[in-house]
């Protein structure tokens, strides 16, 4: 069995990059600047509503480290001439990030927030966090390609 | 100023997602599935990183360049941790979108990605009522 059928140059280098654009704000700012975010901090601009409040002093920089991503993403499709579309089924998306969505809201981090930013301060628990979501997210993808659910 | 810096610190992170294909789902559920196990490698290059940066930069620079301090990451460990892990997983599991992926993947012209997004959104107000 082949670990890496793709090759491992653009996974390492992409990695270096993202670890880059991490330290690049710890630099600049002294931020631990994790993803997820973005999400309540963008909603916080429209409603203080339960937790929600506490954004008010990180909301501007969520939302700006969230639109670059958005916009790195997109220069180096222009600069590389790559673009894509998923033909993953649009339920899949919509109710998977249904569920990331509120569950990293609850668990305060996600993939780089624990898993990048946490990992890489060495917290406890955000290593539980990260065997935790990948753990389960395995079993339910094995799941879902087990019924059947293509793709 | 600070928001420029973060802005593109977010350029060359979600430059870093395209790159190494995370903004693809379909490389994310094959990695879940183990048929591939690339995100391994983006996961512990950019925590190699990250790591240096955080235990080096303090000690090179009294403050960080844009003036402020230097965070440090503190988690407390607790039920919701866990728990909201296992559910961002199962999303994770089912759409091979995380918060940062899917960011990334509307850069890369993924036009569907935007219902995970909105998806995301739903969630994330769905946890307010829930605050502690």
């Amino acid at each position: 069995m082949e670990l890496f059928p793709l090759g491992v140059e653009h996974y390492i280098l992409g990695g270096l990059l993202v670890g880059f654009g991490v330290a690049w704000i710890y630099f600049w700012t002294g931020i631990v600047a994790g993803a997820s975010g973005f999400f309540g901090a963008t909603l916080s601009l429209f409603t203080t509503r339960g937790d929600l409040k506490k954004y008010a002093n990180s909301r501007s920089w969520r939302i700006a480290f969230g639109l670059g991503i958005v916009s790195g993403a997109f220069l180096f499709s222009i600069l590389t001439g790559s673009f894509f579309v998923t033909k993953v089924q649009l339920w899949r998306l919509f109710f998977g990030g249904l569920l990331v969505g509120f569950g990293v809201r609850i668990s305060r981090g996600c993939t780089s927030g624990h898993g990048i930013c946490g990992l890489s301060s060495l917290s406890f628990p955000s290593l539980v966090a990260v065997l935790t979501f990948m753990s389960v997210a395995i079993l339910t993808a094995f799941l879902i390609s087990n019924l059947g659910v293509l793709p | 100023m600070r928001s420029l810096a973060i802005y593109s610190g977010g350029l060359f992170f979600g430059a870093g997602l395209a790159l190494s294909a995370m903004a693809k789902p379909e490389v994310v559920l094959s990695f879940l599935q183990l048929k591939d196990l690339g995100l391994l490698l983006v996961m512990g290059g950019a925590v190699l990183i990250a790591m240096i940066a955080y235990k080096a930069l303090p000690r090179i620079m009294r403050r960080p360049a844009l003036g402020g301090k230097f965070n440090h990451y503190s988690r407390s460990l607790d039920k919701r941790v866990v728990l909201g892990a296992a559910i961002f997983g199962i999303g994770w599991g089912v759409s091979g979108l995380c918060p940062g992926a899917a960011l990334a993947s509307v850069g890369v012209g993924n036009y569907p990605v935007l219902l995970g997004i909105a998806g995301m959104f739903a969630g994330a107000y769905a946890a307010s009522f829930l605050s502690d």
